[in-house]
């Protein structure tokens, strides 16, 4: 995965709502394979800034270019809505905090991490459902458990299914909405050694949304921490956690609760 | 259109007002033009419940003549309620020629069959659709449905396909098969059963579907595209009777069950009345045909059966 060029550029990106600020003047660049941590108190415009590059919310100024398959640059708020859909189901996943979000709650789970193959023309039931299985495994859901609805899954298993569904036509960027909200935390803990495995395995870049700074550190190479929406200190993740410069930052790593 | 001159208040030539009707021809003609997209439109009140054919009515109002001849089908027979109740809608406001016979009719509105008889250039099909949205039970926003046609994107409507197979085993949705219509979009051909939806397919009638309480219509022209959705290994078949008509012995047609007693005796007959009529009167039978159902009547209200 060692190229030279990063997948996406992010320059000086702000969005307003009204007057108020939901994030302003964010730039990064993001490498193939890197996982990229946005962490912050709530209200910081974590969130804001996350809905802005998967393109679910148009910033108010401001240029984000992705590197496509086919190497060239596109300029993701220049691009039409409908190239823009199809990177969403095919180049790019989304996972929600809440997998009611982002799954079909009324289809079996089969169906749930089919759906996308099928969105790009996969007519074949028989190789659908062998994807099916093959992921399912991989996100540690039971083969038995197919053709059950998400409704009858654990918060657990219908985030691990959520993950799969988002897997399944091998993306090359993810974002993440605070994968590990709303769980416990032994379910937690498997959950990102599972998402740490499959994204080192598939050399997955990622845009990870957090306000849980352990999740930053077993899962992002980098991090970048936001206050009232504006960027306050960036850096390789132990170097932020362990020698924190900002201010902020340094409260921030300080109200981590020790056990 | 011309009123007669009299005190009483009448009815416009064929109920709607002109404007009205040239509001929905417009709609008609726009769903022609680009077949199968759902063109909406401002669905008026009619004198029967939402349900009942409220958008067939309409569209029928709307491109009827003086000269037109209309058969009216619920359900493949000219002898239910619907069925009966808007044929004479139409004799009372348009005082047009009613008939029973495929052949014969110019308009043939239908609630969820096509007739067995071909249909042939010239004639015209509408359908009473309820819901004519294909993808409402798996998306729910019609913002959304709206944008997944106009950016074709229909992986959805396989996800349902998918669903039935993984339960059933099978694709087992047997009626409101969803259709591509001309390699673009996709149509709910209305709950007509599958067995129909081969018929829809380059056929020489025009197809008009209304939806009144959804305020869509939308549209078939004659000759034109229509292919049912499927998977590779799970190719698109129809229903099989492993019997023919209990009445006329046809093989190859569309049959319903009809319970004949409290032991559980049943016949299969055909759904389409008129056919199955003719081709009694051509002499062919089935077995339960002629004075062997007769003899089978005599707990069931019916019309020919003998009192005992």
């Amino acid at each position: 995965m060692m190229t030279d060029e990063p997948l996406l550029r992010v320059s000086a990106l702000s969005k307003f709502y009204g007057s108020r600020i939901g994030c302003e003047d964010v730039s990064f660049e993001l490498w193939p394979g890197e996982v990229l941590a946005v962490v912050g108190e709530s209200g910081s415009g974590k969130t804001t800034l996350l809905n802005c590059l998967s393109t679910r919310l148009l910033p108010t100024s401001g240029t984000a270019s992705y590197r496509m398959r086919d190497e060239t640059w596109r300029d993701l708020y220049r691009m039409s809505e409908a190239e823009r859909r199809f990177l969403m189901r095919t180049d790019w996943g989304f996972v929600h905090q809440n997998p009611a979000d982002g799954l079909r709650m009324t289809v079996s789970a089969g169906a749930n991490v089919g759906e996308r193959l099928m969105a790009v023309g996969d007519r074949h039931y028989g190789n659908i459902r062998a994807s099916a299985v093959d992921w399912l495994g991989r996100v540690e859901i039971g083969e038995d458990r197919i053709d059950d609805e998400p409704r009858a899954f654990s918060g657990g298993m219908r985030q691990r299914l959520q993950i799969a569904r988002n897997l399944v036509t091998s993306p090359r960027l993810v974002f993440m909405d605070e994968p590990t909200g709303g769980l416990d935390v032994s379910v937690q803990a498997r959950l990102l050694d599972l998402l740490r495995g499959l994204v080192t395995d598939l050399g997955l870049a990622a845009i990870v949304v957090t306000h849980d700074l352990a999740v930053a550190r077993l899962l992002s190479q980098r991090m970048m921490v936001m206050k009232d929406g504006r960027v306050v200190e960036t850096g390789l993740t132990d170097r932020v956690l362990d020698d924190p410069r900002a201010p902020y930052t340094q409260l921030l790593v300080s109200s981590i609760l020790q056990v | 259109m011309t009123m007669q001159a009299t005190d009483i208040a009448t009815y416009n030539f064929a109920y709607l007002d002109e404007q009205t009707k040239r509001m929905i021809r417009r709609a008609i003609l726009k769903g022609i033009a680009i077949p199968g997209y759902q063109v909406p439109f401002a669905s008026r009140e009619m004198p029967m419940p939402y349900g009942w054919g409220t958008g067939g009515v309409q569209v029928t109002a709307s491109i009827i003549g003086p000269g037109d001849v209309l058969k009216v089908i619920d359900q493949g027979a000219d002898d239910t309620t619907n069925a009966v109740s808007i044929r004479a809608f139409f004799k009372k406001v348009a005082d047009v020629a009613v008939t029973t016979e495929t052949a014969k009719a110019t308009i043939i509105q239908t609630r969820h069959r096509i007739p067995e008889h071909p249909l042939t250039a010239g004639q015209t099909l509408v359908y009473q659709v309820p819901i004519p949205e294909p993808l409402r039970f798996l998306e729910p926003r019609e913002t959304e449905t709206r944008k997944m046609h106009a950016l074709e994107e229909y992986g959805l409507m396989h996800v349902k396909l998918y669903e039935d197979i993984a339960r059933h085993g099978r694709i087992a949705t047997t009626y409101a098969y969803p259709v591509k219509v001309e390699g673009r979009y996709v149509m709910d051909p209305s709950p007509t059963p599958k067995f129909d939806n081969p018929k829809m397919h380059m056929s020489p009638a025009l197809q008009l579907f209304g939806a009144g309480r959804e305020k869509r219509i939308y549209a078939v022209p004659p000759f034109t595209e229509v292919v049912s959705l499927d998977f590779e290994d799970h190719p698109f078949e129809v229903q099989s009777f492993d019997q023919p008509c209990a009445l006329c012995g046809a093989h190859q047609v569309y049959l319903d069950e009809v319970i004949l007693d409290d032991h559980g005796g049943h016949m299969f007959v055909c759904s389409d009345t008129d056919h199955c009529e003719k081709r009694r009167e051509e002499g062919h039978a089935g077995h339960l045909a002629g004075d062997a159902f007769a003899a089978l009547q005599h707990n069931v209200p019916g019309d020919s059966g003998k009192k005992e």
